[in-house]
Formats: C-alpha cells, sequence, structure tokens
C-alpha cells in the first residue's frame, strides 16, 4: 500500500502553516503506511550555503559532530536537531569536504539529503509518532512532500523508507512496486551514479535526477520515465522550485489532487485533503493515467 | 429522520444501524454528515430506505446495497456501489476508478466523470454516466448497460461478454473483442430505459449513441486455436 500526501503552496501567507497542514494529512494517511513515515520540505535557504541532513546514529551526540565539522572546515557551522537528525549548513564553496567528512565518519552520521531549502527527515515508526517527534507541524516553507510506508519491495529501516534524494533539492515518493529497478539501477551505476539501499524507489529518483542532470526538465524527465521504468507507480516529486505528479498507465495506484488560489495538493485519498482549509473551495480532480502534473515557481 | 454526523459517530456504528433496519421500517429517511473520504459508508443495506450522504465518501461507498436509494452529494472514491444488487445510487460529482464494479443489479448514475475501469466485471448493473469515462472500463463485463454521455477512454469493453456499452461522445480505443454494433429495437428501449431512470430521458436522444458489445470471438472454443490448449 502506502500513502502519499503533497502541498505545494501558491499563497504566502500559508508559508508559516505549511509544517501543521502536511502533518495533518500525513496522520491521516497512518492506516496505509503504518511502519515508517517521512517528509521533505522545502524551507529556507541562502544561495551561498547548502544544507545537510544527516541522520545521527544512536549514542552520539549532536552537538559534537557540529564541533567536528566546524573544526574540519576550520569555519563555522550552522546546527539544528530535530530528533534522530541533524542540519548542518556550511559554505557552498565546502561542500566537497564536508561530504568528504560524512563518509569518514559513516559510523556516526548517514546523508539523508543536500539542498539549499530542501530537508528531509524520516522514521521508522506510526507516522502520528514520528511527525511529533520531529515537530514537523512547527515547521516552515513553499512545498512539501509526504510519505507513509508498507513495506513490500525491501526492509522496514530508515533508509528504506521516503522520501529518496538523490540529488540536491530532489526528493521523490513513491506507491507502487517497479519491476526493472535492477536494470535500471545498473544502468544508472555505469553513468556513475551511486544508491544507498537496494529500494526500487530509490532507483526511479535517480532516474529523475540523471535527467534533469543531462537537461531535461522535471516534466520531461517524467515524460520519459513512462518509457523506462516498468511496474506500478504513484510518483510524487519535489524539486527546489517544482512539485509533480505522475502515475502509470494503468493507474493502479490511487490518487487525488485538489486545487485552489492558495494551494495544489495531492493525496492518496480524499481523506487527506479533507483536512485542508478551505478544501470545499478548491477544485476536487484526480489526476489521469500516464499524464504529467507539474507546477513550478518562477 | 436519523441524521449521522461522522466526525462524532462511526462509521461503523451507523452501518450497523442501518443493517438492522426491518423491512416495513417506519426510518425511511437517513442523513449522513461530515463523510470528509471515509470508506464503507452505507455499505451492505437492504431496506428501501433513502440515504442522503452530505460530501464527498472515500472507497466502496453503497457496496453490496439492496434497495435503498443512496445519494451522494460531493464525489466518491474507488468502487462506489460495488457489487450492488438493486436500488440506486447517485453520484453527484465524479467517481473514481471502478464504479459498479461486479455490479448485479440496480443502477448507478453519476453526474461527473468516471475514472478507469468503470463497471469492470458488471454482471446486471445498469450505470448512467453523464460526463466521460476512463481507460479499461466495462473490461470482462457480463451483462448490464452502461450508457455514456461524454466520451469513453482506452481499451473500452476489453474481453467482454454480453454486456451493452451505449456512448454518445467519442471512444478513444476499443478492447479486445469489442466491436461496435447495429442497435436492434430492442436495445433501443434498454437505452430509453436507461436514461429514463436515470432522469435525463428529455436530454439525451437515443440516436445520438453508439452500442458496442462482444463480437464473441474471444471466449468461444475455436478449432483453429486447438494447437494453443
Amino acid at each position: 500500500m502506502c500513502g502519499i500526501v503533497g502541498l505545494f503552496l501558491k499563497n504566502k501567507e500559508l508559508q508559516p502553516e505549511l509544517g501543521a497542514m502536511l502533518s495533518r494529512m500525513l496522520v491521516t494517511m497512518s492506516a496505509r503506511g503504518p511502519d515508517s513515515a517521512g517528509v521533505a520540505i522545502y524551507g529556507a535557504g541562502e544561495p551561498d550555503k547548502v544544507k545537510l541532513t544527516l541522520r545521527v546514529a544512536d549514542g552520539t551526540d549532536p552537538a559534537q559532530l557540529e564541533g567536528e565539522l566546524a573544526a574540519t572546515l576550520a569555519s563555522p557551522v550552522g546546527a539544528c536537531v530535530h530528533s534522530s537528525h541533524i542540519v548542518l549548513t556550511v559554505a557552498r564553496s565546502r561542500e566537497a569536504e564536508a561530504l568528504d567528512w560524512v563518509k569518514r565518519r559513516d559510523d556516526a552520521v548517514q546523508l539523508v539529503s543536500v539542498g539549499s531549502t530542501m530537508e528531509i527527515y524520516k522514521e521508522v515508526g506510526l507516522p502520528e509518532r514520528v511527525a511529533h517527534a520531529f515537530g514537523f507541524a512547527a515547521m516552515h516553507g513553499t512545498h512539501a512532500v509526504g510519505h507513509t510506508r508498507m513495506a513490500t519491495e525491501s526492509a522496514v529501516t530508515t533508509a528504506g523508507a521516503h522520501p529518496f534524494s538523490t540529488g540536491e533539492d530532489q526528493c521523490l515518493v513513491h506507491n507502487g512496486s517497479l519491476s526493472n529497478h535492477n536494470a535500471v539501477r545498473r544502468t544508472l551505476q555505469r553513468e556513475g551514479m551511486t544508491f544507498a539501499t537496494q529500494n526500487d524507489s530509490e532507483v526511479a529518483a535517480g532516474y529523475l535526477t540523471w535527467r534533469m542532470k543531462h537537461g531535461a526538465s522535471l516534466r520531461e524527465s517524467l515524460t520519459s520515465s513512462l518509457d523506462d521504468l516498468d511496474g506500478f507507480f504513484t510518483f510524487v516529486v519535489g524539486t527546489r522550485n517544482g512539485f509533480a505528479v505522475l502515475r502509470d498507465p494503468i493507474a493502479c495506484k490511487p490518487a487525488v489532487m485538489a486545487e485552489s488560489d492558495d494551494y495544489v495538493a495531492f493525496g492518496s485519498e480524499y481523506r487527506a485533503l479533507s483536512v485542508l482549509p478551505n478544501i470545499a473551495k478548491a477544485r476536487v480532480f484526480e489526476p489521469e493515467p500516464a499524464t504529467v502534473y507539474a507546477w513550478e515557481r518562477p | 429522520m436519523p441524521t449521522h454526523d461522522l466526525n462524532v459517530t462511526a462509521v461503523r456504528a451507523v452501518n450497523d444501524a442501518l443493517h438492522k433496519l426491518p423491512p416495513d421500517t417506519n426510518e425511511t429517511l437517513w442523513q449522513i454528515d461530515n463523510p470528509e473520504g471515509r470508506h464503507a459508508i452505507g455499505v451492505g443495506i437492504d431496506a428501501p430506505v433513502d440515504v442522503e450522504i452530505n460530501g464527498h465518501v472515500g472507497y466502496y461507498c453503497g457496496g453490496m446495497n439492496k434497495q435503498a436509494s443512496i445519494r451522494i452529494h460531493g464525489n466518491a472514491g474507488t468502487g462506489v456501489a460495488e457489487n450492488m444488487m438493486s436500488g440506486l445510487v447517485h453520484v453527484m460529482g465524479d467517481a473514481s476508478q471502478s464504479a459498479g464494479a461486479t455490479g448485479c443489479g440496480g443502477l448507478l448514475v453519476i453526474d461527473g466523470d468516471a475514472a478507469a475501469r468503470c463497471g469492470i466485471s458488471m454482471k446486471g448493473i445498469d450505470i448512467l454516466v453523464k460526463g466521460s469515462i476512463g481507460a479499461m472500463s466495462a473490461f470482462m463485463a457480463q451483462a448490464g448497460s452502461l450508457v455514456v454521455l461524454g466520451n469513453a477512454g482506452d481499451a473500452l469493453g476489453d474481453s467482454i461478454y454480453e454486456a451493452s456499452i451505449f456512448v454518445r461522445g467519442h471512444v478513444k480505443s476499443l478492447g479486445a473483442d469489442c466491436i461496435e454494433k447495429p442497435m436492434t429495437s430492442e436495445d433501443r428501449d434498454r437505452l430509453a430505459d436507461v436514461l429514463r431512470r436515470g432522469g435525463i430521458d428529455g436530454e439525451a436522444k437515443v440516436e445520438d449513441f453508439r452500442m458496442y458489445g462482444s463480437a464473441r470471438q474471444l471466449y468461444h472454443f475455436h478449432v483453429d486455436n486447438i494447437e494453443s490448449y
């Protein structure tokens, strides 16, 4: 099964409410995915800085990690702790050195995402508990994507939880299962991409990252995925300024959307949209099979 | 008039109350408020009552219905009126996929569009869609009529048995073994009957529809295919 929620705000005044709105949506999808939950949230950022979201191993002191990275880079590091995750902000010019440090310290930290505005938080557990632990409700931002997981293709682990991120400020959540992910993964590995898990959804994320790296737009990348990815899927994808939805040609996995002057919203079921403000005034529709829906901020 | 607010009363409790109605009940008008996309509302009713549902519903609303008239003042999720036996389910908005799936009788009316697989494996239900229907509709349909005022998506009537499909608009493509057929006077009467029961006999003319059904090549034994057995 799995549940997906997504929210792309058009009305700036709602930005302080983004996290609260999305966590309400996420919790309605608990029955579809009680194993794990996660959220990618696009919030504040500075163009010359980059945010590394890391999962901190049990027993490691996040404050010590901040000091260690600052000492390695010999420059100050911004740090913000949310439960088991820490967001370290470094100068863009020092990103490669910081990522090298992350690799060296893989006993203490796991890289979850890299982004100028995006942060990803995911954990094993009931969505309500995960949302509470990370404090999603207090987070601000422009758009966000969330997922509740019922595992089919790989183990119930934090690394197997969604969203997956394979490129800066890029995330993907998936409901369904791919049948040719091993072949696609091998192709992408030959192209120089690396994968952190055996998960099929990570391959879909990697495929889109690879397409966009070669100049395709979000819309074009998703359109070509209809030819190259085989299986059942509803994808919701986020980029720094974009939000997109795609269902496979059979449309096995459920999807419902709402659009108003204030927002574009996605839910696996209407229940997820029913908690949004002024939903009665939004246009509610079911996305067509094999059709890319994309919204981008200028 | 029994009125239930689903933000206060659980769906299961409301369904229980509906299931306990005796055949000669005097509580014939039920109102259900704040459905908010909940699943399985009004499933398994077997009493001649009217149920008004004020809002959007989730999966399987009105499933297995016998006798009741259920009106949904909103959209319906997957499998509305699935396996309906008799009575009426009326969706005043759009319906998601598999509307009227495996229905054996009664009438399903959808004022808006229906998504993929509308009337999949229908077994005698009549379905009237005032908008358009999605891909793979009437897949393996066995009996009953699917009447569509708008257009039909890909692979209409794939592997169809003996149901009839009437479409007023454009059909994107026909599925395996589904062909257009000439309408007999009996077919015209059946179509007119569905339009009349759906309350639109004045608005839609029988002669504007084209009829599709089974070529009967797929489900009969054919000696040329002996190698396949």
